[in-house]
Order: structure tokens, then C-alpha cells, then sequence
């Protein structure tokens, strides 16, 4: 078993509530913080812990926090991403759900460490459910004096807010929501100024993910050392990965960065292999927008050692062979799922969730829907590979924020590995789905 | 600072964009831009026509940029190394953008009013391929009259956000903004509401394609068989300085003035635009000076300004005459 520093009390019946969560060690890194360490102490730990952002970049935590710019009379901001959008990708709601103390606590520990008078979480508007519980377990820690005015008695005071958003993905795009927020259109800011300089209403602003800032909680608790002993390399501490596909046990899980990607997926204690005995095929390994990898590479790399579950193991062998571990959304796909409709059901979402506002990614992304289209009508031509390979690279690198590249990498990455498929469909003039959910039900295919 | 864009160097003043950069340094290294407007706050950032190279970021941190930049949106810093022209892979990148912002281009030049002073027909000509790789049927939209002067054509519309920005900024009673998402956002005026502004006509200037046109011009005339000439009056809302477009002695269309890269000198008001269409309304200051490459510049040579016909002639005597500069 590894170890669980996030969801170890998952368990523990009523443990969303206030007096269960206290009763198992709750809100003490809040305890431990204000009363015994300074706010750079704090974000001294979270440094050693080598914490890297879970919202799908990876930037090292206590370094974004130390960007943070702190002119004399300017409030600072701490805003937590809970849009979680992206396809796959559902860690963060069974974070929530189930440990909404754990979110908040993270939110005062890490809220006091940046300095921030009033902090804000940011959630989904398909979350409405999540926002309920949220709010009453807000509600219970202003109750229970853990938010408000002179929090245990000190002279740190905060106040946590919650606006939820209107459904759209982009609002993950951290400038984005920061415009969403606002109560203006959820258009991604042009970079620089990054938010760390002037975020939030122009104020300086540090975005994190929900899973990063829960992680807070344990570094505090038990020292970053301590966080750091766990993993690999620069892939420290634990990760939450949200499993799904033809798995006989999808769910989210905890584990420890550095397990191997095949005991992942074919081990009882997580993924428990794949469903009604058939072959791995293809996964994507975190969330919809990283590169997918066929089985041989996603359980070696192309140096033929084991590849692990963290940032480095993940992305060896750059885009040519390797992926990312992203926002840890891991879908898997056994040897019935055609690599095209995936693609395909990938590239409408990404067209149907451009903002607009720069010319690659708006017309872009529509473009290869329609080209893909094709081939799931059977009337797509060979030269359509190339065209389509063409056009994601005419859109990678050449947008305001990474939607673009999101929508680029599963088009490349499909042709990359599963170019025949492709090519056969062209020449046969026919797509002939042979997936489990066709067969379920034929008339979705598109 | 120092920059060097193409090879060629500049000192400018910090703050100073690669795009100002460039275009001090003039036309045969600035990019094309779409969406950046220098009276426009905030405008820049969207088309992506202007991107460049970066390829020394600066003395003090020489790593080059790992993608291209938006020229438009970027600062130099001193001893940053640019390319434009000079790389293969940018005019590449650049061709892919152009691409873009056509795909969904009606193409209607044979009936539109912009067609002779289109940004776009320029940069497509510039820098786009002659045939279309797009075979799928091309966005629509319905037209909107924004009240009695302008005429909003969305379908070909190359999202710019410069109107919206002339909306925002320049008039009062914001009612013209952007409506939904991706491909399918348009600009809009919230159903049809009229804009009333003394300057709402200045939309219809930023506008870099034919979305945006005047009413009391649309198919009265193409734009090269007029005649440009500046003009002046005097006037309370604006400084009344424009360019007024003759057919013989009619006034067809009264403009702002633009400058070598398309943008207006000064913001006018309707009042001048659209109700001050008499000759006997201005005094006529000479004829503007348009780019001899322009399609405008057809059959009026004489407008060339005498500096540059000196120049020409001279390079002539020389036996350097370009074809395409022969006046
Ligand atoms: C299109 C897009 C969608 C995103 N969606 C999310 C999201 O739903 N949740 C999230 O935490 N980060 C999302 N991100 C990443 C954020 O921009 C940002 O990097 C992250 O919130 C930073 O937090 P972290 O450092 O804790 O990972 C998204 C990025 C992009 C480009
Ligand atoms: S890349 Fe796409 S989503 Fe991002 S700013 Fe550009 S159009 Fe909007
Ligand atoms: S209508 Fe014209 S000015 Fe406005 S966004 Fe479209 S192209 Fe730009
Ligand atoms: S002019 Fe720079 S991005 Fe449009």
C-alpha cells in the first residue's frame, strides 16, 4: 500500500463534516502555522517539499508563491482553480466532495502564507452540487472561528469566497478565470503581466489548483522534508489520478509518484486490469490534451525501462515517445477503441470550447473537427493525414494561451502512433467502429 | 535599446514594442498586423499576424524565445535579435495564420466596398498561398444595420476586437461587444441597438476588412475610381481634419486620415463623416498622399509626392529602377 496524505480518511463516515475532520487531525497545519510559524516559514516548507502544481503544468509551488509581488498597501490574492474541465480529469471533485475541510484548510494555511486578506475558490458550473457542499462546510469553519476575523485568537484574518462559473473549460486557463472572476467574458489574458505581478483586479494573485492546495496541508503538518522523502527525483509527494476507460476498477486514486505505470493499471489496488480480458491498446495519461501513447510505450520507455508514474518518466522521450502526466486524468483504451473517434470526439470538444479570440485556435480547431468528420463518415482521403498534421502544427505555439496547444497534441500525437488507422479508413472508405460503446448503442456514433 | 530586427539595428526608448521597433525602422521589416491599433489601448494580442522570431532575447539573457511572439504585444529589451523576413519558418508560421483568418472569409472582394483598401486582400497577397486547402462550406452570418450610418457584414469578420475597443474606449454608452464562443462569437451590438455616439462612425476606419462599412457609401463607388484628398473644417466635437473621396466634383466619403500603416492620425466625428458631403463644406488642403503601391494610386501618379519622384527618377538615371516602383 502507499502511503495517502489527501484522501487517507476516505472512510471515515461523515468525514465532509466539520467536528469528523477535526476529530481526525483537521485544520491542525492551521494551528501549526499561525501560531508558530511565520508566513515565509510556511512557504520555506512548501519550497522543500518540491510540490509541483497538479493543475497540469508542474511548476514547482513554493516558487510561484515566491513570485508573488508584494508592494506595500496592495491586497494579494490566493485564488484556487476548481474548473476542472478537462476530459478525464475528475480528481479534484472527489477532493471536494467527499474532503471539503481539506480544501479550505489548504485555502487558510496557504492563504496566510501569501499574505492574502481574502481568497477566493473558483469552481466549475457543472459543480453545482460540489458548490453546496462547499458552502456549508465554508459555513461551518466561520461557525467554528477557522475563517473570519482574527482566526485562534491571532491577528491573521480571512475571508473565503466562492463564485461559480458558467461551465466553460477555458475558465481553467488560470488568466481566464481571473477574467471570470471579475464578472467579465472568460477570455485568456495576454502574458505577461502573469498574475503573480498583477492578477486579481490588477492585484497581485497566485492561482492554484485544489489538489496543490490541500497538498499544503500535510507539508505543513509534517515538514516539507517529509513530503520530499516520498517519490522520485523532482516527482515528489503523492499524486491523485482520476482513472477511467476499460478498466475493471475506474475511480480515483491516490499513489505515490514513482509507481510504475504497469502496476498502475494491472494491479488489484488500482486499476485492476483491463476490462472482460481484453488487450491494452493506447492511454491517454493525463487528461485529454497530452500526447496519447500505444501500450509498448506507455509501459516502457523507448530505452526500455519501466515507465513511471511522475512528471519526469511520463515525458521521457519528449513528444516523439513520451507524454505527460498533465492533470493525472488517465484513460485507458483496450485493443476495440478506434484511436480516430477518440480524436475525434477530443477535437470537438476543443472546438467547441475555443474563447475566439486568436485566429489558430478559433478557425484551427474547427477545421480538424470537419476533416475528422470525414473519416468517421468514411469520406475522408489519405492527403487529409497530411492536412491535418499541418494544420495543428500551423496552430502549436501560435496562440494567446495553451488551449491551442491542447487541441494541436492529441492530433499529432494520434497520427504519430496510429497513422494506419488513419490511412485505412481513407482506403477503404469506411469506418467501421468496433467499439464497446458502439456496439451499446449504434445509433451514437456520430 | 538596442534591437536588431532582419539584421538592421535601432535604439529605441524602453517600452518600446519589436512592431513600433520595427516600424521605425520601416517597411521592408515590419510584419503585417491585423489587430493592433496605436490609438487603441489594449488592442494587439489577437489575429497573431505579427508574430516574429525572437532569437536572442537579450544581452543579459541571450536564450531565444522557444515560440514565435506576437510582435505587437512584446517589448523589446536591450540587445534582443529578431527575425521576420530573414526565417523561412516564421513566413511559414505566418502563412499559416493568414490561412486561418481566410478559411472563413467569404471572398466576396468583387462586391465588397473594402475591396482596393482591404488589410486583408494585402496580407493575402503578401503572404498567402493562391489556392484554398478548405473545402467545407464557410461560416455566415446575417447582416445588422448598427444604427442609420454602418452597415456590419460579421461574415467577414476577422475577430480584430478593434471596433470593440473603439467601442469601449472611444465612445460613451458601450453597447457593441462580442457574443459567444470560438468560431461562433460575433461581434454584435446586443440586437441592433443603435449607437448613438458622436464617434461611433470611427468604427467603421479601425474596421481592417469590408465587416464594417458606411451606409452612405456602400456600392456607390469602387474605391480606386475616387479621387483622395485632404481636407479640413472647422469643428466642435473633432478637429475636423480628414480625407474626403471625390468622383468628379461629388464628395462620395468622408474619412479619417490614415497614415503609411493604415491607421487613422485623429478619431473623427459623424457630424463630419457622414452629414458634411458638399464640397463647399471643407477647405481643400491637396491631394493625400497614398502609397504608390496601392491600388488607390492607380491613374493618379501625380499624387506621388515630389521628394519620392525626385528619388525615383534618380534611381532611374541610375539604371536601378525597380519595375513595380516605375512611376
Ligand atoms: C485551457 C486550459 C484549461 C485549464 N483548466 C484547468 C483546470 O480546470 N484546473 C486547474 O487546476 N488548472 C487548469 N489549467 C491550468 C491553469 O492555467 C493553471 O496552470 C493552474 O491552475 C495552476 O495551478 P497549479 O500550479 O497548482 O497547477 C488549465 C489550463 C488551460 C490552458
Ligand atoms: S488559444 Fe484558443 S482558447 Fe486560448 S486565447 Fe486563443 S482562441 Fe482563446
Ligand atoms: S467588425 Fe471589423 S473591426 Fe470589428 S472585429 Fe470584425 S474585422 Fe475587426
Ligand atoms: S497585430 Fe499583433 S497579434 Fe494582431
Amino acid at each position: 500500500m502507499g502511503k495517502k496524505l489527501l484522501i487517507h480518511n476516505d472512510h471515515v463516515p461523515n468525514i465532509h463534516t466539520l467536528d469528523v475532520y477535526r476529530a481526525h487531525g483537521g485544520y491542525a497545519s492551521v494551528e501549526k502555522a499561525l501560531k508558530t510559524m511565520t508566513p515565509e516559514q510556511v512557504t520555506e516548507e512548501v519550497k522543500k517539499s518540491g510540490l509541483r502544481g497538479r493543475g497540469g503544468a508542474g511548476f514547482p509551488t513554493g516558487l510561484k508563491w515566491s513570485f508573488l509581488a508584494k508592494p506595500e498597501g496592495v491586497p494579494r490574492y490566493l485564488v484556487c482553480n476548481a474548473d476542472e474541465s478537462e476530459p478525464g480529469t475528475f480528481k479534484d471533485r472527489y477532493l471536494m466532495e467527499r474532503h471539503p475541510h481539506a480544501l479550505i484548510e489548504g485555502m487558510i494555511t496557504a492563504s496566510y502564507a501569501l499574505g492574502a486578506r481574502n481568497s477566493y475558490i473558483y469552481i466549475r458550473g457543472e459543480y453545482f452540487y460540489v458548490h453546496r457542499i462547499l458552502e456549508k462546510a465554508i459555513k461551518e469553519a466561520y461557525a467554528a472561528g477557522w475563517l473570519g476575523e482574527n482566526i485562534l485568537g491571532t491577528n491573521y484574518s480571512l475571508d473565503l469566497h466562492m463564485q461559480i462559473g458558467a461551465g466553460a473549460y477555458i475558465c481553467g486557463e488560470e488568466t481566464a478565470l481571473l477574467e471570470s472572476l471579475e464578472g467579465k467574458r472568460g477570455n485568456p489574458r495576454i502574458k505577461p503581466p502573469f498574475p503573480a505581478i498583477a492578477g486579481l483586479w490588477g492585484c497581485p494573485t497566485v492561482v492554484n489548483n485544489v489538489e496543490t492546495i490541500a497538498a499544503v496541508v500535510p507539508i505543513v503538518n509534517n515538514g516539507g522534508e517529509e513530503y520530499a522523502k516520498i517519490g522520485v527525483g523532482k516527482s515528489t509527494g503523492t499524486k491523485l489520478i482520476s482513472a477511467s476507460g476499460h478498466i475493471n476498477k475506474p475511480g480515483v486514486y491516490e499513489l505515490e509518484l514513482g509507481l510504475p505505470v504497469e502496476e498502475f493499471i494491472f494491479s488489484e489496488e488500482y486499476c485492476g486490469g483491463i476490462r472482460n480480458g481484453k488487450k491494452l491498446k493506447a492511454v491517454v495519461a493525463g487528461g485529454s490534451s497530452v500526447p496519447i501513447l500505444p501500450a509498448e510505450l506507455i509501459l516502457k520507455t523507448a530505452k526500455g525501462e519501466p515507465r513511471l508514474m511522475t512528471y519526469e518518466s511520463l515525458g521521457d522521450g519528449g513528444f516523439i515517445t513520451g507524454t505527460m502526466l498533465g492533470s493525472g486524468g488517465f484513460i485507458v483504451m483496450d485493443e476495440d477503441t478506434s484511436i480516430v473517434k477518440n480524436l475525434y470526439t477530443f477535437t470537438r470538444f476543443y472546438h467547441h470550447e475555443s474563447c475566439g479570440q486568436c485566429s489558430p485556435c478559433r478557425e484551427g480547431t474547427g477545421w480538424m473537427e470537419k476533416i475528422l468528420q470525414k473519416f468517421i463518415n468514411g469520406t475522408a482521403n489519405e492527403s487529409d493525414v497530411d492536412l491535418l498534421w499541418d494544420i495543428q502544427s500551423k496552430i502549436e505555439g501560435k496562440t494567446i494561451c495553451p488551449l491551442g496547444e491542447a487541441a494541436a497534441w492529441p492530433v499529432a500525437a494520434a497520427i504519430r502512433h496510429f497513422k494506419q488507422e488513419f490511412i485505412d479508413i481513407a482506403k477503404k472508405k469506411k469506418f467501421d467502429d468496433v467499439s464497446h460503446y458502439s456496439r451499446l448503442n449504434k445509433n451514437v456514433v456520430a | 535599446m538596442k534591437v536588431t530586427i532582419d539584421g538592421i539595428e535601432i535604439d529605441v526608448p524602453k517600452g518600446t514594442t519589436i512592431l513600433q521597433a520595427a516600424r521605425m525602422i520601416g517597411p521592408k521589416v515590419a510584419p503585417p498586423a491585423m489587430c493592433y491599433y496605436t490609438k487603441l489601448k489594449t488592442s494587439g494580442g489577437y489575429c497573431r499576424t505579427c508574430i516574429v522570431k525572437v532569437t536572442k532575447g537579450s544581452t543579459a539573457n541571450p536564450t531565444p524565445m522557444p515560440k514565435p511572439v506576437a510582435s505587437c504585444r512584446t517589448e523589446v529589451m536591450d540587445g534582443m535579435e529578431v527575425q521576420n523576413f530573414t526565417s523561412p519558418d516564421l513566413l511559414e508560421a505566418r502563412k499559416g495564420v493568414v490561412e486561418f483568418l481566410l478559411i472563413n472569409h467569404p471572398l466576396d472582394c468583387p462586391v465588397c466596398d473594402q475591396a482596393g483598401e482591404c488589410h486583408l486582400q494585402d496580407l493575402g497577397y503578401n503572404n498567402g498561398s493562391v489556392k484554398t486547402r478548405y473545402e467545407f462550406k464557410r461560416r455566415e452570418f446575417d447582416m445588422i444595420d448598427i444604427g442609420k450610418y454602418i452597415k456590419l457584414h460579421m461574415t467577414r469578420c476577422i475577430m480584430c476586437f478593434r471596433c470593440v475597443k473603439v467601442a469601449d474606449q472611444i465612445t460613451n454608452n458601450r453597447v457593441h461587444g462580442v457574443m459567444h464562443r470560438g468560431d461562433a462569437a460575433e461581434i454584435s451590438t446586443y440586437i441592433e441597438n443603435v449607437i448613438e455616439n458622436d464617434f461611433s462612425g470611427n468604427v467603421i476606419d479601425v474596421c481592417p476588412v469590408g465587416a464594417l462599412t458606411d451606409k452612405t457609401f456602400r456600392f456607390k463607388q469602387r474605391v480606386w475610381f475616387t479621387k483622395p484628398v485632404e481636407a479640413h473644417r472647422k469643428c466642435d466635437k473633432c478637429s475636423g481634419k480628414v480625407r474626403l473621396w471625390f468622383k468628379g466634383e461629388d464628395v462620395l466619403r468622408v474619412t479619417a486620415r490614415k497614415d503609411q500603416w493604415g491607421e487613422a492620425e485623429d478619431f473623427i466625428c459623424n457630424d463630419c463623416r457622414f452629414e458634411h458631403k458638399r464640397k463647399s463644406d471643407w477647405v481643400i488642403e491637396g491631394p493625400s498622399p497614398i502609397s504608390h503601391h496601392s491600388v488607390i494610386s492607380q491613374n493618379q501618379y501625380e499624387h506621388l509626392n515630389e521628394k519620392e519622384v525626385e528619388i525615383l527618377k534618380h534611381q532611374k538615371a541610375l539604371g536601378f529602377m525597380n519595375y513595380d516602383k516605375r512611376p
